[in-house]
């Protein structure tokens, strides 16, 4: 398998990256290396092997449904970029 | 729909908010309508180094409502992430479920022109709420209040079973009313703690493939939801009768043009790059859990409907409308504690009441009148205490102040006069006024009496006894 | 000669006798730091204010004879990827340059609770990604032992400060190897506990299934002292394992006899420094002599874990920073534009190289189509890389090898070479993805540079590990070595 310049580009605009084109280059060919690499994990016969998540055998960790102090509204605002009447501001959503 | 070649199908995802006191993944309050953001904290925004614990109420409402919709409950379940961009979604992923959803394979039954329909459910998940967009600056701009973000939700997929807007309409008022009866949600749309979108496509009378669906968001009302799909058949329609392509696309309902309108911004094909979430445990379902659960789950609609027909005689249709809505069911239902009157309490609810509600624009929630009050009512209509005219004044005031109609009738004067020495003076005074209606009566017009009830029922202040009235006008007349 | 050199017991007592008092400790390591840390570069933000605010409350509540904490009056300096309530916490990125906290990680919580005091907050590479301190954003830090060369990372600027006498101990987080391989690289002790023994709760996230934090100390007995104060469950964190936290001090007991050493002959193979291999057989010797058994084993899937690590580390990575968008917090960017533009720009001119690579690599995996090739096919190598833990452990108390291949190298050595530099992790990630606790403790010094012994336990048997390490450094002279600075 191999990596192209459309596909970095795509997966760029996915994680919402801009790529200049040395960036572009540089990434095609890293990642090519490494998921060559990766593809190592093919020699693995992995058939009926259960997938990891957790490490640790701990299930249904739930809470009550009991509320507790939201944040005052100073700190909510602490380190926002852009604010207006306590809430954020971006700018517009569709073009 | 412009031409009669065409099937529908629609398929709908409908979201449902629970109503636990505290998010999903916080212990921020899910209250409805504080100022912005101040229902927030670092996990629900998203800070850096936050982590989500599960709430169990949530998981058990979720359960429930699987169950009330006959879905299979997993036996493990799991959280995953749906991962996108948009400035609702503070960690920029969903928290929500993929491959083991609460529950699958369920089915709920609808009723339209008098013939029931079953339709598929695929599944019910459970994830986060987003938060809420307002767009200022004539466009330029958002604002953001993230209070909302968090909220339990269930987004419950039906398979594409309905076929036409009047069966998706009928199969979201059965959702809400099963919701409603498990009480699991407030399911109000206008609040949108119940929220639909639809696929629809249509495609020839006997073609196998489905047709190219559109998807459409933002019906907020039942009505909307009817209306933009029938508008959206309408659409496809004209299409494919004009020899087009229907295009397969994101469509938004836009209530004051009545029309549907594609939303731009969203070519990008969505990959949301789902994975379990590294930070959440799986959550095994014991029987014994799924027991304690169901045994919580009261009797539904259906259940509800057919007792009413069969114990009570309510007509089908009575039985579907009353039921429809828990709160008016159990009103009828305590209505029956004080009266054994059950058609007369399902007319007083089927006419006034729902007459009172629609011509107001409210819900029922906002009327005061009780159970107690209506029955109540009905017998002191049977004592003959009060006429049925005059109940219709109680009845407006019960609705209003939520007072008994014992009190109501005190406090106005309402009783009703069947005193016939103080009756007779009346109509004597009334025989006595109108010469020419007693003429014409005794000249075999049998109309006239009609008019001397009237003016007898006047002269009381429509509190004497009808029935009297008629008795002794008759006796007044013959002499 | 600082006062950070002495030992904790030392300090305790003296703090205890009135001969000195935490503000003059405190003091003394700004001292330290001012004098030292131009050169070695490890903090990024100091607490001088804050910090001595603490200490004088504490001198108060010893004078006034109240109950005194575990860690009472030491200095702490806290890896910058932990968030700190007031002061700013930036993971040594751009993007957070400028964040200030509103709440504190648990850990931060259970060091106040154990009187220590906070000192700042530590370099490290950018949001923990990296293996050499050259990816922090702000600048690099340098190894005590020879400032031309990397301190290792991701923990760099926290086994620097501690190697450098600028902090009396720190706490550090290890993904896979992060805690390790610095303290290897700086001739300190770095623990890694079992995944789920410290909560996560206020670190910022790298790779979810794999992150802890751990302290990393002088001695092996400081080690216990602040596992014994950060170790515990946290009902805010879900995959904070519940069970009982033993008494980690008590474990030192100096005694090795009979303990059952597996040693994978994978971890002293080709690609291992002769240096390195040298100092660790000579290590092993010398717990043998103390009554250990000594024997090989194999972990046959090593080969695979960097591979598998790789994929679900920057997959898991690839959405935890996708929070990092300019909305909420942040350093926003392009922000005339719409709000693409300013998703793009934020996150561009936000995060560093070795940062984009990683979400593009994660992106990559986890897009549709290549999820079961990828992630998938990595989670379950991650259930075959832990079954050979799980084996070994069944006949074995320990295992041991080296903390990293080599020592440390010079700056600049390897940036350019992802892959080359991801292969430096090779005998600390299967430790992380097994979940299980390791240390890294000094065993010698090749070249001048330390070399790092690992010692890996049971999961949740922190015990057993701390006794080895400390029996092993009882009989050893190389932790009270100390960088000429």
């Amino acid at each position: 398998m191999s990596i192209t310049n459309q596909d970095v580009q795509h997966v760029a605009k996915l994680a919402r990256l801009n790529l200049s084109a040395e960036e572009e280059q540089m990434f095609t060919e890293q990642l090519n290396a490494i998921l060559q690499y990766a593809e190592k994990l093919n020699e693995l016969d992995t058939d009926g092997v259960e997938p990891t998540t957790h490490v640790l055998p701990v299930s249904n960790v739930m809470r009550e449904d009991v509320e507790r102090e939201s944040l005052p509204i100073e700190k909510v605002m602490l380190n926002a970029p852009e604010e207006e009447d306590g809430q954020f501001k971006v700018p517009a959503v569709l073009e | 729909m412009s031409s009669s070649k065409y099937e529908t199908v629609i398929g709908l995802e409908v979201h449902v908010e629970l109503r636990t006191h505290s998010k999903i993944f916080c212990g921020c309050s899910t209250e409805f309508g504080a100022p912005p953001n101040t229902h927030t904290c670092p996990i629900c925004l998203g800070h850096p180094g936050v982590l989500p614990v599960l709430n169990k109420q949530a998981v058990e409402y979720a359960i429930k409502a699987a169950m009330a919709i006959n879905c299979e409950i997993a036996d493990v379940s799991k959280f995953d992430r749906k991962n996108y961009f948009y400035p609702d979604s503070p960690k920029a992923y969903q928290i929500s479920q993929y491959d083991q959803p609460i529950g699958q394979n369920g089915w709920i039954d609808i009723e339209v022109d008098g013939k029931t329909k079953r339709i598929g459910i695929t599944r019910l998940h459970l994830e986060e709420d987003a938060g809420k967009l307002t767009h200022i600056d004539g466009g330029y701009a958002s604002l953001v209040d993230f209070n909302r973000v968090g909220t339990p939700l269930v987004e419950i997929v039906s398979e594409p079973d309905i076929s036409s807007p009047e069966e998706a309409r009928a199969y979201l008022e059965k959702m809400r009313a099963i919701m409603q009866y498990c009480e699991v949600s407030d399911v109000k749309m206008e609040e949108g703690s119940m929220r639909c979108d639809a696929n629809i496509s249509i495609r020839p009378y006997g073609q196998k493939e489905f047709g190219t669906r559109a998807e459409l968001k933002n019906m907020n009302s039942f009505r909307g939801v009817q209306k933009g799909l029938e508008y959206e058949e309408f659409r496809q329609a004209e299409i494919l009768d004009e020899g087009g392509v229907v295009v397969q696309e994101t469509r938004r309902w836009d209530e004051a043009q009545g029309k549907t309108l594609t939303m731009r911004g969203k070519e990008e094909a969505h990959d949301y790059r789902y994975f379990p979430d590294p930070d959440l445990v799986k959550v095994y379902i014991d029987e014994e859990w799924k027991n304690r659960i169901r045994e919580t789950i009261p009797e539904l609609p259906d259940a509800r409907k057919e007792r009413y027909t069969s114990e009570y005689g309510l007509p089908s249709y009575d039985a579907e409308v009353i039921t429809s809505s828990k709160p008016i069911a159990d009103l009828f239902e305590d209505s029956l504690k004080y009266t054994k009157d059950a058609k007369s309490v399902s007319n007083w609810i089927m006419g006034e009441l729902l007459g009172y509600l629609n011509s107001n624009n409210l819900e029922f929630s906002e009327v005061k009148m009780t159970g107690q009050g209506l029955g109540e009512m009905i017998g002191l209509i049977e004592k003959g205490t009060i006429s049925t005219k005059i109940a219709k004044t109680v009845f407006k005031e019960m609705l209003e102040s939520g007072k008994l109609p014992q009190k109501i009738v005190e406090e106005k004067g309402l009783v009703q006069i069947s005193d016939e020495g103080a009756i007779k003076a009346i109509v004597e005074q009334v025989v006595a006024a109108n010469p020419q209606s007693v003429e014409d009566y005794k000249a075999g017009k049998q109309k006239a009496i009609g008019f001397l009830v009237g003016q007898v029922m006047k002269e009381s202040r429509g509190k004497a006894n009808p029935a009297i009235v008629n008795k002794l006008l008759e006796e007044v007349l013959m002499q | 000669m600082s006062l950070l050199n002495q030992n904790l017991k030392e300090i305790h007592s003296k703090l205890h006798d009135k001969e000195l008092s935490v503000l003059e400790l405190v003091e003394d390591t700004f001292r330290a730091i001012s004098e030292r840390d131009g050169r070695i570069g490890a903090y990024l933000t100091l607490n001088e204010e804050g910090a001595k605010s603490t200490a004088r409350r504490l001198d108060d509540k010893l004078s006034s004879g109240g109950q005194r904490g575990l860690l009472f009056g030491l200095p702490a300096a806290i890896k910058d990827n932990i968030v700190t309530e007031g002061i700013r916490t930036t993971c040594a990125s751009q993007f957070l340059s400028n964040f200030n906290p509103v709440y504190d990680a648990t850990v931060v919580r259970k060091l106040r609770d154990a009187d220590a005091v906070t000192i700042g907050k530590l370099n490290m590479d950018e949001f923990a990604m990296g293996g050499s301190n050259e990816n922090s954003s702000f600048h690099p830090v340098h190894n005590p032992w020879d400032l031309e060369r990397v301190p290792g990372g991701s923990s760099g600027g926290s086994a620097a400060a501690v190697a450098a006498g600028e902090a009396y101990f720190a706490l550090g987080s290890d993904t896979g190897g992060s805690i390790r391989q610095p303290a290897s690289y700086c001739g300190v002790v770095g623990l890694k506990p079992t995944y789920g023994l410290v909560s996560r709760f206020g670190l910022v996230a790298f790779a979810s299934s794999l992150d802890q934090i751990g302290p990393v100390t002088k001695n092996v007995e400081d080690a216990a002292y602040v596992l014994q104060s950060i170790a515990g469950y946290d009902n805010m964190d879900s995959t904070s394992a519940n069970v009982e936290i033993p008494d980690y001090l008590s474990a030192l007991t100096g005694d090795v006899k009979g303990l059952r050493v597996a040693v994978p002959k994978e971890y002293m193979g080709e690609g291992v420094d002769a240096t390195v291999k040298e100092k660790v057989e000579a290590a092993l010797k010398e717990l043998e002599s103390m009554g250990a058994i000594i024997e090989e084993v194999s972990l046959p899937h090593t080969e695979y874990a960097v591979a598998a690590y790789y994929l679900l580390a920057s997959s898991e990575a690839s959405s935890n920073l996708a929070r990092f968008d300019g909305v909420r917090y942040g350093v926003r960017a392009g922000q005339s534009g719409n709000l693409l533009d300013l998703y793009h720009e934020s996150r561009s001119q936000g995060f560093g190289p070795e940062v984009k690579r990683r979400i593009m690599l994660g992106t990559y995996a986890l897009s549709s189509g290549y999820y079961d090739a990828f992630y998938l096919k990595a989670q379950k190598a991650r259930t075959l890389i832990k079954r050979d833990f799980d084996q070994v452990f069944e006949k074995y108390d320990v295992i041991i090898g080296p903390t990293a291949p080599t020592t440390a190298f010079k700056l600049g050595a390897q940036v350019d070479d992802p892959l080359t530099m991801y292969l430096n992790d090779i005998l600390t990630i299967p430790v992380s993805l097994a979940g299980v606790p390791a240390i890294s403790v000094p065993c010698g010094f090749a070249d001048g540079l330390p070399v790092g012994l690992q010692i890996i336990g049971k999961a949740f048997d922190e015990r057993t590990v701390l006794r080895v390490a400390g029996a092993f450094e009882q009989n050893t002279e190389y932790h009270k070595q100390k960088p000429n600075l």
